[in-house]
């Protein structure tokens, strides 16, 4: 998909509503585009009675890489994780506004979880597979929901591990070893394999390198190219040379003077890195602040 | 960089403070007093329990042999104590099996769902009174609920259960101690793949919390191998008939699997002896008693974990 068809997208309303307009109303957001995967409307999500990030309207194009970046503290990981709604998890912490699934609003009461889980899966920023084997791991989510056929569950798992390009050094001791004998960037493609296996159409991943070596950090990001193929991604990263390098659009956040997280801008990721709209967004990525 | 060209860092030209500066006197004497002390105890604690052993294992010397296991009281002058012992597992075995899944399920519920309301603080609270009270209260308890009041008489069950009203606080508080210290993210990396709460306990909280939760199996066993204050006044004291094993009828009073006969064990059994024992070798079999009671705790201790480990790797890897 050529970058200028995302620039199309994400230089219209939305962008510029976050930049001045008020809120879209909910016949726009239900004529979006056909190959909007997720929109955002007006989220605000507080613990309690702080606010931790506030108003975010943004929408993410189906098969393109969005990342979040912005300095510590600037709600970009409590943001994400309203995508699959593991804020339920978190006492006290409410969000508003709605997220948009395939036109589907995730924060409806009827909405299942369990089912929102399976289309949008996550990588967490310490990996973290289970202390069982590597086949395990993988065959966790498909067991999960029922599957139960050993034939299907073991070609499941090598096609996940396979996508996730761990799968050769793997293949010869899958029930032997446990994921936690893995190195951190392999166990990290476990993780990534484990997510697969539930077949999701969404995934979210929360610095999911940053407790990497380079070179295995690399390895995750060619993974994510490759990924952006079948999946839509969303990842959180404080590396701005891998927001560059990996995402089709970037969206920089940052705190205000209340402290609540907010989004500055979005944008194709050439135009953000290159011409930023804001001033904000051009003294953070020039490292003068964050 | 080679080795001769000079310091680099550090501050090439300013004075170096000496390794060997003066540390003052007092803090290396605490520090070396520390470590005599903190050796010191657990020295002591290893000899203490050291001592214990041999000391029974010297004593239970010439007493303990298969037929001092495997025959009655009244088989021959030195006696067996085959019932009292059947007893002793029999009850373990009993208030195990109430005493292990309402206390897995109460940490369940207190790690898991409870949260931090008054509710659980009472629970809480109820459970560190439950646990201080004297057993021989508890067997006290027993006797009217159990004995008197529910005209159940002296019972294996009533044993059981006033074991399991005075253990149940110390399980419960265990296997939430257990449940709990497993990491939240693997919590996290559950639900975030689409398992349910109950899944995601079910598959990798309590498999993750297996030796914690053996721990807490194997103290509460320990209590009830040792207890003897609990059991006076509930499943009864006396020298136990002869038992026939071919009896399987449950109600039966004579049969040794009936939870509704009295069940001396091998606790209970020493008191008796010890304090109203006459008989010239009653001490010797105190002692051969008191050996196999060390002897059964420290099996179940070293049964208990094994057993934990191979569940770990069956709830982890099937």
């Amino acid at each position: 998909m050529p970058s200028s068809a995302n620039a199309a997208v994400y230089t219209q309303p939305v962008l510029r509503r976050v930049e001045v307009t008020p809120s879209r109303t909910a016949e726009e957001f239900a004529a979006r585009p056909a190959d909007v995967k997720i929109a955002t409307e007006n989220v605000s999500i507080l613990y309690g009675e702080k606010i931790a990030v506030r108003d975010v309207s943004l929408t993410v194009q189906e098969r393109s890489i969005l990342a979040l970046i912005g300095p510590s503290g600037s709600g970009k990981s409590t943001f994400l994780r309203c995508f699959n709604r593991m804020n339920d998890l978190i006492p006290g912490a409410h969000v508003q506004g709605a997220v948009h699934l395939d036109g589907e609003n995730v924060m409806d009461p009827d909405v299942s979880v369990v089912e929102l889980r399976r289309r949008v899966g996550m990588v967490f920023q310490r990996p973290n597979p289970f202390p069982m084997s590597i086949y395990e791991n993988v065959a966790y989510g498909p067991r999960r929901r029922g599957m139960n056929d050993r034939r299907k569950l073991e070609e499941l798992v090598e096609t996940s591990l396979k996508r996730a390009a761990l799968w050769d050094e793997v293949k010869d001791d899958l029930r032997r070893k446990s994921g936690l004998a893995l190195s951190g960037g392999q166990q990290q493609r476990l993780c990534i394999a484990r997510v697969l296996a539930t077949e999701p159409e969404v995934i979210l991943m929360d610095e999911p390198a940053s407790a990497l070596d380079p070179v295995s950090t690399l390895r995750i990001e060619e993974l994510m190219r490759e990924l952006r193929q079948a999946y839509t991604i969303i990842i959180v990263t404080h590396n701005m040379q891998q927001a560059a390098r990996v995402s089709d659009v970037t969206a920089f956040f940052t705190m205000a003077e209340d402290r609540a997280g907010y989004l500055v801008e979005v944008g194709p990721t050439g135009r953000i890195f290159t011409r930023p709209n804001e001033r904000l967004t051009e003294d953070y990525i020039s490292g003068r602040f964050g | 960089m080679t080795a001769n060209a000079g310091p680099t860092v550090g501050r090439p030209n300013g004075p170096h403070p000496s390794l060997r500066r003066k540390t003052s006197r007092g803090t290396i004497l605490a520090d070396r007093a520390a470590t005599v002390v903190l050796w010191g105890t657990g020295v002591f604690v290893l000899a203490l329990l050291g001592s214990i052993l041999v000391h029974f294992a010297l004593a239970a010397w010439g007493v303990v042999s298969p037929s001092f296991v495997l025959t009655d009281p009244s088989d021959s002058a030195l006696g067996g104590i085959m019932p009292v012992l059947w007893n002793s597992i029999y009850m373990l075995v009993l208030t195990m099996l109430i005493a292990v899944p309402v206390g897995l399920l109460g940490g369940i519920y207190m790690s898991e769902y409870a949260g931090e309301n008054a509710l659980t603080n009472a629970i809480r609270f109820a459970e560190e009174a439950i646990s201080s009270v004297p057993s021989i209260v508890v067997g006290l308890f027993g006797l009217i609920i159990f004995v008197d009041d529910l005209h159940m008489g002296f019972t294996a069950l009533g044993g059981a259960l006033a074991l399991t009203l005075f253990n149940l606080p110390l399980m419960t508080r265990l296997s939430e101690q257990a449940l709990r210290a497993v990491p939240q993210d693997e919590r996290s990396a559950s639900l975030a793949l689409g398992a349910t709460k109950w899944q995601t306990i079910r598959h990798v909280v309590v498999p993750l919390a297996i030796p914690g939760l053996v721990t807490g199996v194997i103290l509460t066993a320990g209590r009830v191998f040792g207890e003897a204050a609990v059991l006076l006044f509930t499943s009864g004291i006396g020298t136990p008939p002869h038992y026939n094993f071919g009896n399987f009828d449950l109600l039966s009073q004579a049969s040794p699997w009936s939870p509704f006969r009295p069940a001396t064990t091998l606790s209970v059994y020493i008191y008796k002896l010890q304090s109203e024992g006459l008989g010239a070798y009653v001490h010797q079999i105190v002692d051969g008693s008191a050996a196999i009671l060390i002897s059964m705790v420290l099996i179940f201790n070293l049964g208990a974990r094994f057993i934990g480990r191979l569940l770990t790797r069956r709830l982890t890897a099937a």
